[in-house]
């Protein structure tokens, strides 16, 4: 099992991951799921300046769909990153994530979201994708960097 | 095409980080600290965080500093300049880059933005009470 993160943060590639998380995991490589950035090689040139060397990957959810039990028999250890939690939803169907834990990490203040964790806010949209990752066998739990406390977000939203 | 002058230094950075080291200056180098205008990410999205910096740098040229290279606040910064020729990124930001900052940020970009990076990393040596310190 070498997806040693699974982790949804608007920020994607940035110093809780790279140092907080990067720390800790010591991954090999972070594959960043967004249709958007897959098609941006300028944005990919950005979040790559972030990573301090460590290997990423751009897919689209679907590549990145069809590539995860590769990532999870490889030998390298990696990191799976959505800005958003419908991305990770969209992995997570047809149980492909059952059992697995999700790490809700940043979702910052926004229109139409409402405040659940200090670093989460949600819109009504999302909190029904994480109640949809819990429905597919998927433990979703807030946890900014690996010493802060685990909050199980399903609980927290109601939906335990 | 002539270099921009630097008008405005935009510091982000996580925490109170930006708004220590700005009041830092004020301190040091008085009303001089006006051209700096501190910044932090703490609970901004990313669009956010590149909003701030857009208002922050207005309309005249800028450099934004910023802590870290692995960050939110660079990658931010690296967008907000993409359409504006005029603006810089400068990482590891510092007290004594920024204290050169607000007595040169006349001088042409290219020109500044060297001093900038030689003044912050000459700044950073070993010194101690029986040392003195390389030159």
């Amino acid at each position: 099992m070498s997806i040693v993160l699974l982790r949804v943060d608007e920020r994607l590639i940035h110093g809780q991951v790279v140092i907080g998380w990067g720390h800790e995991l010591r991954p090999d490589r972070y594959v960043v799921v967004d249709d958007t950035l897959a098609e941006s090689e300028w944005e990919q040139g950005l979040y790559r300046l972030g990573a301090g060397g460590t290997d990423v990957v751009f897919l689209t959810a679907s590549e990145a769909a069809a590539a995860l039990a590769e990532y999870g028999d490889d030998a390298s250890r990696t990191v799976i990153l959505t800005r958003d939690v419908a991305t990770m939803r969209r992995l997570a169907e047809g149980a492909a994530l059952k059992g697995r834990t999700v790490n809700v990490g940043g979702l910052h203040h926004g229109p139409g979201r409402k405040k659940v964790l200090t670093y989460i806010h949600l819109t009504p949209s999302e909190a029904e994708d994480v109640r949809r990752l819990v429905d597919e066998g998927v433990r979703v739990q807030a946890r900014d960097l690996p010493d802060a406390p685990k909050v199980d977000l399903a609980a927290e939203l109601g939906f335990k | 095409m002539s270099d921009p002058v630097a008008r405005t230094g935009v510091v982000l950075a996580h925490g109170t980080m930006a708004v220590g080291l700005v009041d830092a200056v004020r301190h040091i180098a008085g009303s001089a600290a006006d051209a700096l205008v501190p910044l932090s990410n703490e609970g901004l999205s990313p669009e956010d965080v590149q909003a701030r910096i857009e208002e922050a740098a207005g309309e005249g040229a800028a450099i934004v500093f910023v802590d870290l290279q692995a960050g939110s606040c660079c990658t931010a910064a690296l967008a907000s300049c993409r359409a504006c020729a005029d603006r810089i990124v400068v990482t590891g930001v510092n007290l004594p880059m920024l204290l050169d900052f607000v007595f040169n940020r006349g001088l042409p970009f290219e020109e500044l933005e060297q001093r900038l990076v030689d003044r912050g990393r000459s700044a950073i040596r070993p010194v101690s009470a029986d040392r003195t310190p390389a030159g």
